[in-house]
């Protein structure tokens, strides 16, 4: 075999110790800023600053190896798999947030109720309190809250995700029969309806503090639903910034009905975000 | 049998860069695996030198040299830098220099990701001994960091989740490398079932990290807000319950300790049938073993909890589910006994040392199994007993495993035989150091000597002093082995390209140290 078909290995790697330095200064500034410290902000900022050139840097690395074809099915094969694991590790995490959500619903509030094991916490430490849901627990912290309604923008919000699912594999299936303007058209959609979904879920963060009273401090509800949601919406938000490079990219000419790795990892990604919002959706919102 | 030609490749063998800034970019597999070695090797002793601080003053009962914040500081981030920052990293880089090598394939298939896994490391670790110097100092709740008390930590608490999440965003970005590598990159013929033990376990242990490393981002993000937010996710007053965290923590913390045991299995899998000179007994029921344990270890995670007040199913659940994992685990050692029955064994040091974690390893498992019977926990729970238990699982097993494979692989690595006669002395240092040190521990447990406390009632005073000079011997022949691995680098007999009569595997068809790049060609499997 000759060396044009060996598994490309790149040299000199320099942008992972600029993630490491950048990601230090963000987390270690935040740690400070957390402390109290007054100047730590600008730390953070900068951290952010270096990662955010860092991710320019290394995808554009990446991005002019891709375009300049330097990757074949071996190497795109093991993109796929690190994105598929990746994801994998994703979903892992929403689990550990939903196993809380579903632990403190199905177990630790009825025994704070006295129910099962839990008669003696009750009897002696919250004689009076009885299992809800939702609940702000028995010493009622936060205050008086209301609960976020499942069927105004939460609703809304699905629809609009739901729909961006089906733009963006219509893209997809553009990209594969070579209608760029289909594909373009498609992830321009897909882009608008992601940031619409992000634009409605501050809406109604702003609903539930300025209205219902209803913060990450009201109880274990507050805790769950605040969670959960922004952990999602920070994720649609990553993915709706993703689309939209894919959506530059698609503009620039890049992709090709056979090689198009970026474009599928994010769609995967989009589509991961989608099926968390159903769960939420459903466990958070709804029942 | 393998065949290998070599091919002059010439746009991509430059050999390394020179400088500091050749680790600093490296992608290479072999730089990457040396760099994560050395960091174990350094976390390791930096967590042995808190080790001796404990041994120091549980030497006798009574306050002597340190205040009981500072012992607990000290128990905390001892198993907080020998858990992320000695065990796994040496097992990261184990599989770093030898999983390329042993399924045939020309470097690890992310070698940028790769890169940047290794380079957050010595940021997290940084982040997390700098909390030393701040005010409230270090960490101080245990490792297990269960609120409430974590939650009372002072300036260093929020450092050290955040060295927590980075050292996850290491292992998950490891892990995926390491499972893509094996599933992409395996020479033409080198089928699953052929792959090396070690492969295998490494494959499964790298499935483990990405299902925990994730959950324990979660948990530890959840107690970050309650202590800033407001949040109440382990607060009874806002609905929340501190148990909860306990839950979430083993289901991460017991799949966790796997991690750390699973590519030790790998290793004494490699080193027994070498110098036994005899195939594996059982490969694939090794397999289906190491997979068993790795499904089991989801659904055992409670039996950390016994004594928190669960419902009675619960107890009687994870109890049984616990014993089950003595099957797979006994269908391990048995194989490693079967494999050496019979066979022409001589007794080097990797061997020594493999034989040793069979041993010593299966000491720690049967009192795991105590420890697994639920009414007897009641006893033992939080005692010297478990310390005893996983110190042997761990020391005894897991480090000795990874001493194991640095004196198996070492010449191979640096093309340099070890000193024989060294490696040893020590062996036997340390066996003899490590049971003086830990066997007490037993006796301390289940006479009801509470863990993580500084000082002590007057009867567990001979068995502390026992156990504290075996700590300060077993402290000591770890810097001699510092001494042989720096020699070995230095110089010494020239290593031969099989090293070992009776190794087998592609690694030993490579000459001693390999080239730069492994397999620039795949070789043929057959």
């Amino acid at each position: 075999m000759s060396s044009e078909n060996a598994y490309y290995i790149p040299h000199d790697a320099k942008w992972p110790i600029v993630g490491s330095v950048g990601l230090t200064l963000l987390l270690g500034g935040f740690a400070n800023e957390l402390n109290g410290s007054t100047s730590a902000s600008s730390v953070m900022a900068v951290g952010f600053l270096v990662l955010v050139y860092m991710m320019f840097g290394w995808f554009g690395e990446v991005i002019a190896e891709s375009e300049t074809g330097t990757y074949r099915h071996v190497e795109d094969a093991s993109f796929r798999m690190g994105m598929a694991w990746f994801i994998f590790s994703e979903v892992m995490f929403f689990a550990v947030f939903f196993g809380a959500l579903f632990y403190i619903r199905v177990f630790s509030v009825p025994w704070l109720a006295g129910e099962g094991v839990g008669v003696s916490t009750n009897e002696f430490l919250w004689p009076n309190f009885e299992a809800t849901w939702p609940t702000n627990g028995p010493g009622d912290v936060g205050g008086e809250y209301q609960k976020m309604g499942a069927w105004g923008l939460p609703a809304i919000n699905t629809l609009l995700l739901l729909t961006s699912g089906v733009t963006c594999t219509w893209a997809h299936w553009g990209l594969i029969a070579n209608k760029r303007k289909q594909l373009i058209v498609g992830l321009a959609l897909t882009v608008l309806l992601g940031f619409a979904f992000v634009g409605l879920q501050a809406l109604e963060y702003s609903h539930g503090y300025q209205e219902l009273n209803l913060t990450l401090g009201s109880g274990v509800y507050g805790s769950t639903f605040y969670m959960l949601t922004g952990f999602h919406g920070f994720h649609v938000t990553v993915g709706a910034i993703m689309l939209t490079v894919m959506l530059f990219r698609s503009m620039k000419g890049h992709f090709t009905p056979e090689n198009h790795f970026a474009f599928e990892a994010s769609a995967w990604y989009w589509h991961f975000v989608d099926v968390v919002w159903l769960g939420l959706f459903i466990f958070v919102y709804w029942l | 049998m393998t065949t290998v030609t070599e091919t002059h490749d010439d746009h991509h063998d430059h050999g390394p860069a020179k400088g500091l800034m050749r680790w600093v970019t490296t992608t290479n597999h072999k730089d990457i695996g040396t760099l994560y070695l050395i960091f174990a090797l350094i976390m390791f002793m930096i967590g042995g030198a808190m080790a001796m601080v404990i041994r120091l003053e549980l030497f006798q009962p009574g306050m002597q040299f340190i205040d009981p914040s500072f012992f607990n500081q000290m128990t905390t981030v001892h198993a907080l830098v020998m858990i992320f920052g000695g065990v796994m990293p040496a097992f990261v880089g184990l599989a770093n220099w030898m999983l390329p090598i042993m399924i045939g394939g020309p470097d690890m298939a992310l070698p940028r990701m790769n890169n940047w896994s290794f380079w957050i490391l010595p940021f997290a670790f940084a982040m997390l001994l700098g909390t030393f110097f701040m005010d409230g100092g270090a960490p101080a709740s245990g490792w297990t960091i269960y609120p409430p008390l974590v939650l009372q930590g002072g300036n260093g608490f929020p450092f050290m989740i955040f060295a927590i999440h980075m050292m996850g965003i290491s292992s998950v970005m490891g892990a995926i490398n390491v499972i893509v590598t094996i599933l992409n990159m395996r020479a033409p013929g080198m089928t699953l079932m052929k792959m090396p033990l070690f492969v295998w376990t490494w494959f499964i242990t790298a499935y483990l990290l990405i299902a925990v490393m994730p959950v324990l981002a979660g948990g530890v993000t959840m107690l970050l807000t309650d202590k800033f937010y407001d949040t109440t996710f382990f607060n009874a007053a806002g609905g929340g319950d501190p148990v909860l965290f306990q839950h979430i923590f083993w289901f991460f913390g017991h799949p966790e300790v796997y991690i750390l045991i699973l590519p030790a299995f790998g290793v004494v899998s490699e080193i027994i049938p070498t110098f036994a000179r005899k195939p594996l007994f059982g490969y694939s029921s090794m397999v289906y073993a190491t997979s068993s344990i790795a499904f089991l270890s989801f659904i055992v995670w409670a039996h950390h909890m016994f004594t928190v007040g669960m419902p009675l199913q619960g107890e009687l659940f994870f109890m049984y589910a616990t014993m089950l994992i003595a099957v797979p685990t006994g269908v391990k050692v048995f194989n490693w006994v079967s494999t050496m029955w019979k066979g022409s064994m001589t007794f080097e040091t990797p061997m020594l040392f493999a034989i040793g974690f069979v041993i010593m390893f299966t000491i720690g498992g049967f009192s795991g199994l105590m420890l697994a019977i639920a009414p007897a926990d009641f006893q033992y729970h939080d005692t010297y007993f478990v310390v005893a238990h996983f110190h042997y699982v761990l020391v005894t097993g897991a480090i000795y495993a990874i001493m194991a494979s640095a004196y198996y692989w070492l010449p191979k690595w640096t093309g340099n035989m070890y000193n024989e006669r060294h490696g040893q002395i020590h062996f036997w240092i340390s066996t003899v150091s490590v049971n003086v040190l830990f066997f007490p521990q037993h006796f301390l447990g289940l006479a009801g000597m509470p863990r993580r406390i500084p000082d002590y009632s007057i009867q567990f005073a001979e068995f502390n002093m026992w156990s504290s000079i075996g700590g300060f011997v077993f402290g000591l022949s770890q810097v001699f082995f510092c001494y042989i691995v720096y020699k070995t680098i230095k110089g010494g007999e020239k290593a031969t390209d099989q090293v070992w009569e009776g190794a087998n595997g592609l690694e030993w068809t490579l000459s001693s140290p390999p080239p730069y790049h492994s397999f620039t060609t795949a070789p043929v499997i057959k």
